[in-house]
């Protein structure tokens, strides 16, 4: 073969380490990393970002991203943040939460950082289930789920319903950018690059606080195979979390 | 150039000697009996171009401390009792994740709600460590005005120098007190010297984490050898404490913060009677005054602990004594504030052997 014919076209992102994550087979949150990785690179924003790694699945982050990274209190990730950002305002700070550390535990600290226009981008995983404590009911947890807390499924009259804070974040006057994707096509997954990458655009451009949903399969705890939890995601899912632009002020139109 | 003298309020001098110090950034939640500092802190900080957050409780405020500690920050946070409960995760974190940080408590009434009056019953909480795993916090605990400006000053040097929060523990009176003050030197944050472990892009070097969670057993094993050596070190170079008329005393009292100026007020009252008693005040609470504490008491010297509380210091006190002198306690929980007569009464009793106020602790 003719070497000079031949042509890197995929590599690791410089924004990810070469280790080998710990997360299961068909779990979203290689696909997110990858892609929050990717947008860091294409934005050249490696060497000024700041992450915070939240307590659930994605407590080891920083063992995955190529930046400097701090590790928050189950929840709190977003004051932390704050903290981070308010030292450092021309740096670029992103979270990384699950739906239990955001929507549960750290309810007021993602509210309130959001409604402070905190200039801070927020990637959300929402697999409905607390994955790293091996499958109990989440905040997201859709109804009838089975979960290893909700025997027989999720009951609102029991458990209350699956909370939808991206739209609770959205009414809330000083968010830029609020929109929900899902990791379980490339479609879907090329559309959630596009919004991670204009959430990124807000932060650089000031404006204030940006966050991305990502509805993420989780086989193991959904109890599916991988295929079949993709499916899920899309057919079942996205019933509970209707996937499009929640809200978007920042003026930046469609990001490529 | 020092500053000039000036009358301020124990909440201000906290607040404006933190500013002196350096600290730009200021992250708490309103609680009485310390909003004070916060209102003095968001005009301050505003003038130096730091910043101020009213947080949305407690533990943001503390987490926001996190934040900018791991971002290079000199930062604190204030609360009182209550308050202080809910930071101890965040104080558990700073700790494990080796990071600076000064915490004032000005101490309140509890358990519980309790009320909002000037207590000592938090002393367990700040030596013990109320939240979970093994860890110190350095206790600093101020008598007066001019001392709160200095500890204050010290405060963020010391966390500095160990990368561990730093208490200073007052109570709801020392905010609200009125007294003469001078302050230091303002140092500005910038010409400080710079940190090897802090977040601000990995432009040039290889990133950095900071994270308190190890899951390797060993290595856990040896991140808390590593932290107990810090500790071990704090005790053999930072403990700090006054004696008072000492030498001849037959009765000693051991007070700190605001008891201890009640104390002694009662020594001087006792000492123009022709009394021979003394005042040991500790000023640092952790690293507890242990070794010179033990050098005062032998046979013919006796203990009365005065606090502002069920009894909590005493046990230091006992640790530290040994079984060398008897030792005594008058514990006022719940707010009401004694005065110099209370502790003489007190004292008169212990020298008597009558047991009619306070009571002899068994050991």
């Amino acid at each position: 073969m003719n070497e000079q014919a031949m042509k890197k076209i995929f590599s690791r992102p410089e924004s990810l380490k070469p280790a080998m994550t710990h997360y299961c087979p068909g779990c979203g949150h290689s696909i997110a990393h990858r892609l929050v990785a990717e947008v860091l690179d294409e934005l050249g924003l490696r060497e000024k970002t700041i992450g915070v790694a939240p307590v659930g699945c994605a407590v080891l982050a920083y063992n995955y991203f190529n930046f400097d990274m701090v590790e928050a209190p189950h929840g709190r990730a977003l004051a932390v943040a704050t903290g981070i950002k308010r030292v450092h305002p021309d740096k670029f700070v992103l979270t990384y939460q699950g739906d239990g550390d955001l929507a549960a535990i750290g309810t007021a600290e993602t509210i309130h950082a959001a409604n402070r226009g905190e200039k801070i981008s927020t990637i959300f995983i929402n697999n409905a289930i607390y994955g790293m404590t091996g499958g109990q009911m989440a905040p997201t947890t859709t109804i009838g789920l089975v979960a290893t807390t909700t025997p027989g499924g999720r009951d609102p009259d029991r458990d209350g319903a699956p909370i939808d804070i991206s739209q609770m974040l959205a009414v809330c006057q000083r968010t830029v950018y609020i929109e929900r994707c899902a990791l379980c096509s490339v479609k879907h997954i090329q559309r959630a690059k596009r919004a991670i990458k204009k959430s990124f655009l807000v932060q650089l451009n000031n404006l204030g606080f940006s966050l991305v949903e990502l509805l993420s399969p989780c086989p193991t705890n959904w109890k599916m195979k991988p295929w079949d939890a993709w499916k899920w995601t899309e057919s079942i899912l996205t019933k509970t979390y209707p996937l499009g632009v929640i809200k978007d002020t920042s003026g930046l139109g469609e990001v490529k | 150039m020092p500053s000039e003298k000036m009358l301020m309020r124990g909440a201000h001098v906290v607040g404006e000697a933190a500013v002196r110090a350096g600290c730009r950034y200021y992250f708490g939640y309103p609680i009485t009996p310390q909003n004070e500092l916060p209102e003095y802190l968001s005009q301050r900080l505003l003038e130096v171009g730091g910043t101020f957050i009213q947080a949305e409780s407690e533990i943001a405020s503390i987490n926001m401390v996190i934040g900018a500690s791991a971002a290079g920050g000199r930062v604190m946070t204030s609360s009182s009792s209550p308050g202080i409960s809910l930071k101890q995760e965040g104080i558990s974190y700073l700790c494990g994740q080796e990071l600076p940080a000064v915490i004032v408590n000005m101490m309140r009434g509890g358990p519980g709600l309790g009320n909002i009056a000037p207590s000592q019953a938090d002393y367990f909480q700040a030596t013990r460590g109320g939240g979970h795993g093994d860890y110190r916090v350095l206790v600093l605990a101020p008598a007066s005005n001019q001392e709160l400006a200095e500890l204050t000053f010290d405060a963020f040097d010391l966390a500095d120098k160990y990368r561990n929060p730093v208490m200073i523990l007052g109570d709801g009176l020392m905010g609200q007190m009125m007294e003469p003050v001078v302050f230091r030197d303002p140092i500005d944050p910038r010409e400080l010297p710079p940190k090897d472990y802090i977040l601000d892009g990995c432009k040039g070097r290889e990133p950095r984490a900071v994270f308190s969670m190890l899951l390797d057993p060993p290595t856990l094993y040896r991140h808390n050898l590593k932290l107990q050596a810090k500790y071990d070190e704090m005790t053999a170079k930072e403990v700090r404490y006054e004696t008072y008329l000492v030498e001849d005393a037959e009765l000693i009292l051991v007070s700190y913060g605001t008891a201890s100026r009640i104390a002694k007020g009662a020594v001087n009252r006792m000492r123009r009677d022709g009394y021979k008693v003394g005042l040991f005040r500790p000023i640092t609470l952790w690293p507890y005054p242990k070794v010179a504490l033990r050098a005062l008491a032998k046979e013919g010297v006796k203990i009365g602990v005065f606090e502002l509380c069920v009894g909590q210091m005493v046990e230091d006190v006992i640790m530290s004594v040994g079984g060398r002198s008897e030792v005594h306690l008058l514990g006022i929980p719940g707010g009401p504030i004694p005065t110099p007569a209370d502790v003489q009464e007190f004292a008169l009793s212990v020298l008597r052997g009558d047991g009619k106020v306070g009571k002899k602790v068994e050991i």
